[in-house]
């Protein structure tokens, strides 16, 4: 699928954090929220913008865990699997995610790029464990049931 | 914005009076724990029920207040995270616990308007209600310093900062102190590193004073990144004002102009907290060039991390900050030398830096006198796992492991038996029932072979198997592995896969030394302490816990039964009822039987996949 890229985003962005090397990481956060995603457009005209080498920036893109070169589902949930939520049986809510929308390890994202479930090595809600994160909310005290009827409730409402 | 140090001061008069002011007051926890588990709909019900009875009520600190109205406020994180949402009756002290919408009405009629304490929603244990927050047994042990205005101011308001003496550290610094004297009085106090080196603090800055190159830089580390651990979360967000006061200070004492705060991306709400925190200090004017008056600038940035556990050394995490593939170096020269842009830079944690104002303002002996000689103060612990009681908690360096789990954690939960604790995250190590009288502070937990490390305590029960936390933790360090240097990428990816050998059940003879020697030999080798920790959890469970490594090679059994590769899957004769459904699923063929006969699977073809267990409708086939 060609997508035509909004490359305003970028200058925008160049414009609040300054074209030089240190705002990159900053830069490319805002690519990421904005496209969901890091199209490979944006590295040459990033390059060019800022000074410096496709491939560090690629080097960069790649190195960190939230950037993502591939597409996200629009719905994004994160299976905490921090230590406290691992021992309080996170996986079991990992494997109904999974089987629930179709997902294996391999495969993240749903072919209607409406839900990507991953895991994240802590939200930081040790307390609520085991939690589920889905884009920026937190759900606490999950189970397999909870959790599936969860995502059935997000795709009646969309 | 303040002119000089008499605006500022008659301001924070002003902010002092309105607080005193305050007489009814109902604090809602808004810390992650209580908000994920509905305080938000506690504390718009409460504002609207007050609409609709029309009680005077304030939801800010309000310069000229009447006490006839009640104030309403979302605080931080009160640590009981466990039984929330929680909310504080002040001027009692009363405590009430999970309040749901529904109980709004009854706080509001009966006691905010007659004073009566509603007993159900208090804590109790053993048939004693304890109405009083100080008297709960999970807070009575507790020492609060660093965390101390958490659960009790706005974090969004600088006033109300200023009204609990905010600041007064740093005008103190400014004002009153040479650069000496707050280094001296830093290394005095004793106060050590809390992201878990330890490292001495005022030697730290001492070594940064020095330095004659310029400009120079204070960074915080907010790159929490341990699983378990969320200490400074709440720091950041419930109280971000005392960790700019101490990163200010630090600048004050080393010279430093620009200051660099690093959080860790998960935790987006420290970040807007902390962006309104400086542009708040900002318009007062105590941030900026020529502070108060004074000739001292100082200017204050975010950087926002991208998802890298390594980013919490301190090489790597400036380089993120430069906006590089965060990766650690050799050192030396070290950060104090050669730190963010190759210039001397402070880099402390944000515990490290809450405790700074105190320390100034109450002075190196009071800090002292709280917690052993060589490691004084107090330390926040995330305490979480299979505890009754989960969640944040503060108390003096020293305090025991079985006072923290059983009298403020009281003991484990849903009846289990007590097992072993990981401390120190994935760096970390484990211990056990013997431990338990073993003083938490940095000397003591290291000739047990733990760390403190950042503060994360997981209390595991008899259900835990431990070498399933020791393959947990190793998948996560070999995940987060820079790839730099050889030791820890290959070293990791190596003990992983042993690991993950063991627990499928096809654990060899000599495994156990083989982990044994490709530890010792990647903490040896690594670059950084990512690496040389890696093996951490690996070892000490191999030393403390050797005989379920041998039950899983040897026995293939798991003992603590959690293992899914090393149960058997049996079907229930009495319950079969012979419909055949097993028979048809299974993909390896390895369930036979007569119709309207029990059922059999024969263990030998077993791949253990479950899919048997779901799709009985009889719940005739049982894992054990």
């Amino acid at each position: 699928m060609e997508q035509k890229i909004d490359f305003s985003v970028l200058d925008k962005a160049i414009a609040e954090f300054g074209n030089e090397e240190k705002s990159l990481i900053a830069i490319l956060q805002r690519a990421q929220e904005t496209y969901r995603y890091l199209p490979r457009e944006i590295f040459p005209y990033l390059a060019e913008k800022l000074s410096i080498p496709e491939a560090r920036i690629y080097g960069v893109a790649t190195f960190y865990e939230n950037f993502s070169l591939e597409a996200k589902g629009k719905f994004v949930v994160k299976v905490c699997d921090g230590t406290a939520c691992h021992v309080r049986k996170s996986i079991p809510i990992l494997e109904a995610l999974r089987k629930e929308l179709g997902l294996s390890e391999q495969k993240k994202t749903t072919d209607d790029l409406m839900f990507t479930v991953e895991t994240v090595s802590c939200l930081g809600a040790c307390s609520s464990a085991p939690a589920v994160m889905v884009n920026d909310e937190i759900y606490p005290t999950m189970t397999p049931d909870t959790a599936v009827a969860l995502i059935r409730q997000l795709k009646e409402n969309n | 914005m303040f002119k000089n140090v008499e605006e500022l001061r008659s301001y924070r008069l002003e902010c002092k009076k309105a607080l005193a002011n305050e007489n009814k007051k109902i604090v809602i926890c808004g810390g992650a724990g209580c908000v994920s588990k509905g305080a938000n709909k506690v504390y718009d019900k409460l504002i609207a029920l007050m609409q609709e009875k029309g009680v005077k009520y304030t939801v800010k600190l309000e310069k000229c207040s009447d006490d006839e109205r009640i104030r309403v406020t979302k605080s931080g994180c009160h640590g009981f995270c466990e039984v929330g949402p929680l909310v504080r009756i002040e001027p009692q002290g009363w405590l009430y616990i999970k309040v749901t919408e529904a109980d709004c009405e009854e706080i509001i009629d009966k006691t905010m308007a007659k004073g009566e304490c509603i007993d159900r929603l208090c804590y109790s244990e053993n048939g004693v209600v304890y109405k009083e927050k100080k008297e709960v047994p999970f807070y009575k042990k507790q020492t609060r310093v660093s965390l101390d205005n958490c659960d009790k101011i706005d974090a969004t308001s600088i006033e109300e900062y200023l009204a609990r003496d905010g600041y007064t550290a740093f005008e103190k610094a400014l004002t009153e102190l040479t650069s000496e004297q707050i280094v001296n009085e830093i290394t005095e106090s004793g106060l050590r590193g809390r992201g878990g080196g330890g490292f001495p603090t005022g030697r730290k800055w001492g070594q940064v004073a020095r330095q004659k190159n310029f400009p120079k830089y204070v960074v915080c580390n907010g790159d929490e990144g341990d699983p378990g651990a969320f200490m400074d979360r709440s720091v950041m967000e419930d109280d971000p004002h005392r960790m700019l006061e101490g990163m200010m200070i630090a600048g004050v004492a080393t010279g430093a102009n620009f200051g660099y705060i690093y959080v860790r991306a998960e935790y987006p709400l420290a970040v807007a907290r902390l962006k309104n925190a400086i542009a708040k200090a900002e318009e007062l004017g105590l941030l900026g060039d020529n502070i108060l008056g004074t000739n001292f600038s100082f200017h204050m940035h975010i950087s926002r991390g991208a998802g890298a556990f390594v980013c919490g050394e301190g090489s790597a995490l400036t380089a993120s900050i430069e906006g590089k593939r965060g990766m650690p170096r050799v050192k030396p020269p070290r950060t104090v030398e050669h730190g963010l842009f190759d210039k001397p830079t402070v880099l402390n944690n944000v515990e490290t830096f809450a405790n700074v104002a105190d320390i100034i303002n109450k002075g190196a002996a009071w800090y002292k006198s709280i917690g052993p000689e060589k490691s004084p103060g107090t330390k926040t612990f995330a305490l979480t796992g299979n505890i009754k009681n989960a969640g944040l908690i503060e108390v003096p360096m020293g305090t025991t492991l079985r006072e923290v789990i059983f009298d403020i954690g009281g003991g484990m939960r849903d009846g289990g038996k007590f097992k072993a604790v990981q401390i120190g995250g994935p760096s970390g190590g484990c211990l056990t029932e013997e431990h338990l009288d073993l003083p938490l502070d940095f000397d003591s937990l290291k000739k047990a072979g733990a760390i403190i490390g950042s503060g994360g305590l997981v209390v595991m029960d008899e259900k835990t198997c431990m070498v399933e936390v020791a393959r947990f933790f190793m998948n996560f360090t070999q995940n987060e592995s820079c790839g730099k240097c050889v030791p820890c990428r290959e070293g990791t990816r190596r003990m992983l896969e042993i690991l993950e050998r063991i627990v499928a059940g096809e654990g060899r003879d000599g495994d156990i030394e083989l982990l044994q020697e490709l530890g010792e030999m990647i903490s040896d080798m690594a670059l950084c302490g990512l690496g040389k920790t890696a093996a951490g959890p690996v070892l000490s469970t191999i030393k403390y816990f050797r005989n379920e490594y041998e039950a899983h090679i040897y026995d293939k059994k798991c003992p603590a039964g959690e293992c899914q590769k090393l149960k058997s899957i049996v079907i229930d004769p009495e319950l079969c009822k012979g419909c055949s459904k097993c028979s048809r699923i299974c993909p390896v063929g390895a369930i036979s039987g007569k119709i309207k006969e029990p059922f059999v699977i024969d263990q030998s073809k077993c791949i253990k996949c479950g899919s048997c267990v779901d799709s009985c409708a009889f719940k005739a086939i049982k894992e054990i």
